[in-house]
């Protein structure tokens, strides 16, 4: 065991730094520091995946078959870790990492032909419809319904919570075809354009004030059976099977150690009347806890790297990191409102919309601390609550 | 010992939970987006409750009563989302006005009794970690008058003020608390710019800008210099003030979240059954009770002079940050979705106990003082 980097690992991340520099515009560096939420501003981050992807980077975990990279676990994890250090955006996720391996593994050809490029081109822009007003944790209790009609399905029901479904052409749905038997048995994997008639969209406005997440309302919407995914009432299949995909993909620790720095350097402006907060023995307390638990972090996302390199199951550990990376992740957010004190409250959220003109009152670094605050919240509810993960480990894991 | 609401304080508590259940409105509070006016309409309502009236002397036309029942005002007005700066005017500006020379006095409190006179208490400032002895607005003596330089920060109805009492430091460094005096400013005097703006729990406020603003040495509340215990006592009792209004907030809180898992179903069952989210609740209800003691002990030393009040007030202002964004917390999550969006009152009492623990030093400034040598 050991922890060298190999002399060709270390000479890629250069290359990604170097492209980085020659690539990145003001526009986007300037919304990548801007952003408060998992979900970035749609047009820099699309701007972003536009140059991402004519360099062929903008999906590196897929095969490449499908337009991957081919790059090795390691490889995918220093250009991660490149992207959160540069601070750009997130790249909007539904399509590159929900859809798109959904079709990798259980698409037609056709559809994968017709589908994947434009997932990576961004000229589909793909929302997610699975939950429901009466199905969050308890999925399968889905009810939105589409009956079979010639070669159609026509859809009645609603979808809540849709990040982005504002933005959106396209949306992936898992939608009840069956109503009797096992809930999970009578479920299908839709694709369907957000422009059909029949449907209508209502945004919710969040507590940082954006309207983030949608309703979709569905009205007798006709949508042709070849845009089904996987067999009819299968489509639970292929829901999960994205969980496969994406196993030990999702890497917390990089960004939570950029934020972290951050953090000091705010901290080192706060005068105390001993000094800086940086030097204050409370604070540096609480800052050590963290970087304790990041440091963790990241070695247990690089277990889950060193097991898949090898070909193995990581296992329980990559179940954690979802509990783990969100904690965290609202706990620095914390640090960060205890650093700032009042002026965390002072509220200017259109001070956050990229190209926003009016003079931010206040530090500058202080702009995003309380709304990424109030939305990180979120991080513990969506993608299955922490509760449900809790009770995932139990059961899978402990055997309880 | 004796717990007990006096008839008189339960007739306060009795009506100002009417006036929140007729007049606090979720809708209303939505709309809130903009920099507004300040609600004449509902600061008039509380002016002819005579609530505006509570902590003042009869000869001014107050009610002489004092932080007790304030804290019973303000703890049930908690409960409702009716934003109004009566902390900022009342509590905090108005200690100020009682602790002003008698000619001030009789210049300010009736009008501000009869809603047309607002205040705020300029007193934090940017970059420097909450604390009194931490000002640096800079305050030079020339002749009869003093001139005021800095930038006060986040302050609490600084755009509606028509008075600001501004903290300033006279002589001495940030740490020392020799050096400190308090200015009663027209807010509209020259030298003065404010910027506007919301904060995050609906209030409005303002960083206020001072070039050369001359104030006559007669406009300091106490005297030059010797600020300090004036200031200190004044915002012991906003910070009591702030933390009933937050222990009405935390019940809310919690009686949403418990009224919300019985009525939410997932898995064929009310999600209120799930014992993890019962330990949970149970949690945040034992964190607002420990508040409501602390709230109790903190205010009923002050107002009777304990040794050991000081500390008490500390302990008050840490808890309202800890268990208030543990209850915060807890009551979004448990509220899954649904507690993300602004159409719930949720959110929004969230984002008032978050911007108290924000505002006149947090949780760990207040954990500090408590162990600070005296
Ligand atoms: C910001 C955000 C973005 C989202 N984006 C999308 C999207 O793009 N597409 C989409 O389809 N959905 C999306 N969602 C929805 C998300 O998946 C759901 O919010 C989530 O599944 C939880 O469901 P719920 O909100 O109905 O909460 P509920 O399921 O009602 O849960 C309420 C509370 O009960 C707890 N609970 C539930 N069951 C149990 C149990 N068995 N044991 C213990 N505790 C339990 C939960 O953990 C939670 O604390 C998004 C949500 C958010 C907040």
């Amino acid at each position: 065991m050991d922890l060298q980097v190999p002399e060709q690992e270390a000479s890629f991340r250069d290359e990604v730094r170097t492209f980085l520099e020659e690539n990145l515009t003001d526009e986007i560096r300037e919304a990548g520091k801007m952003v408060t939420s998992v979900f970035s501003p749609v047009k820099e981050a699309m701007a972003w995946q536009t140059i991402l992807n004519d360099k062929g980077w903008a999906a590196p975990h897929w095969p490449k078959e499908f337009g991957g990279t081919g790059w090795s676990v390691t490889q995918r994890a220093i250009f991660a870790e490149e992207l959160v250090r540069a601070e750009t955006p997130p790249l909007v996720p539904m399509g590159l990492h929900m859809c798109g391996p959904c079709l990798i593994g259980c698409g037609t050809q056709e559809q994968q032909k017709e589908y994947l490029p434009k997932i990576l081109s961004g000229e589909h822009f793909w929302c997610q419809g699975y939950s429901e007003p009466g199905a969050g944790s308890d999925l399968a209790s889905l009810k939105t319904f589409a009956e079979k009609d010639g070669d159609d399905y026509i859809i009645n029901g609603t979808k809540i919570w849709t990040t982005y479904a504002h933005h959106a052409n396209k949306m992936f749905a898992l939608v009840r075809t069956r109503k009797d038997g096992k809930p999970q048995q009578g479920i299908t994997f839709l694709l369907l354009d957000m422009d059909l008639p029949g449907i209508s969209i209502e945004p919710i406005v969040g507590l940082d004030e954006v309207p983030e997440q949608c309703q979709v309302f569905f009205d007798n919407v006709r949508v042709p059976q070849k845009n089904r995914v996987g067999e009819e009432n299968d489509g639970w299949t292929v829901a999960k099977y994205l969980l496969t995909f994406e196993r030990g993909g999702q890497e917390y620790a990089p960004s939570l150690h950029v934020q972290l720095e951050k953090i000091k350097m705010m901290a080192s402006r706060q005068q105390t009347v001993f000094g800086s907060l940086q030097d204050d023995p409370v604070w540096q307390y609480k800052l050590a806890q963290l970087e304790a638990d990041v440091l963790a972090l990241e070695f247990t996302e690089m277990r889950i790297k060193s097991a898949l390199s090898a070909g193995k199951d990581p296992g329980a550990l990559s179940s954690m990191t979802k509990i783990l990376g969100t904690e965290l992740l609202q706990a620095i957010t914390e640090l960060r409102l205890e650093t700032l004190g009042a002026q965390a409250t002072i509220w200017q959220p259109q001070a956050l919309v990229p190209g926003d003109e009016q003079p931010i009152i206040g530090p500058e670094y202080a702009l995003t601390a309380m709304p990424h605050y109030l939305n990180s919240r979120a991080c513990s509810i969506y993608g299955g609550s922490n509760e449900v993960q809790r009770g995932i480990i139990a059961k899978a894991v402990l055997g309880l | 010992m004796n717990f007990q609401l006096s008839e008189e304080q339960q007739m306060l508590a009795d009506s100002a939970k009417r006036f929140v259940r007729d007049n606090s409105n979720v809708e209303t509070h939505r709309q809130n987006k903009k920099l507004m006016p300040l609600n004449e309409m509902t600061w008039q309502q509380l002016a002819e409750l005579g609530w505006l009236a509570v902590p003042f002397e009869e000869e001014h036309g107050g009610m002489g009563m004092g932080p007790l029942e304030t804290m019973v005002l303000l703890e049930a007005l908690g409960e409702g989302l009716i934003m109004s700066p009566y902390i900022a005017t009342v509590v905090l500006g108005g200690g100020f006005l009682r602790r002003a020379d008698a000619g001030t006095q009789a210049k300010t409190i009736p009008a501000l009794i009869e809603g047309r006179l607002q205040l705020a208490f300029a007193a934090e400032e940017y970059e420097r970690v909450f604390s009194l002895e931490n000002t640096t607005l800079q305050g030079v003596v020339k002749g009869d008058d003093v001139v005021l330089n800095g930038t006060k920060a986040s302050v609490m109805n600084g755009d509606q003020a028509d008075l600001l009492v501004v903290l300033a430091r006279t002589a001495g460094q940030p740490g020392d608390q020799q050096g400190l005096s308090l200015f009663l400013v027209d807010a509209n005097a020259e030298g003065i710019e404010r910027v506007p703006h919301r904060m995050v729990d609906g209030r409005q406020g303002a960083e206020i800008r001072f070039a050369d603003v001359s104030v006559s040495q007669a406009e300091c509340i106490g005297e030059l210099n010797k600020g300090y215990d004036v200031a200190k006592a004044v915002l012991q009792e906003g910070l009591l003030a702030l933390s009933a209004e937050s222990v009405g907030s935390m019940s809310v809180l919690l009686d949403d979240t418990v009224e919300y898992t019985k009525t939410r179903k997932q898995f064929g069952v009310s999600i209120s059954k799930f014992q993890v989210l019962q330990f949970r609740m149970t949690d945040m209800f034992i964190a607002m009770e420990q508040t409501r003691s602390l709230l109790l002990a903190s205010t009923l030393k002050y107002v009777e002079g304990h040794a050991d009040a000081d500390k008490a007030v500390h302990a008050m202002k840490a808890q309202l940050g800890r268990a208030g964004r543990k209850i915060a917390q807890e009551a979004i999550q448990i509220h899954g979705g649904m507690g993300m969006t602004d159409e719930l009152g949720v959110g929004h009492f969230v984002k008032r106990l978050t911007a108290a623990d924000g505002l006149f030093g947090n949780a760990d400034v207040h954990l500090r003082e408590m162990v600070k040598p005296a």
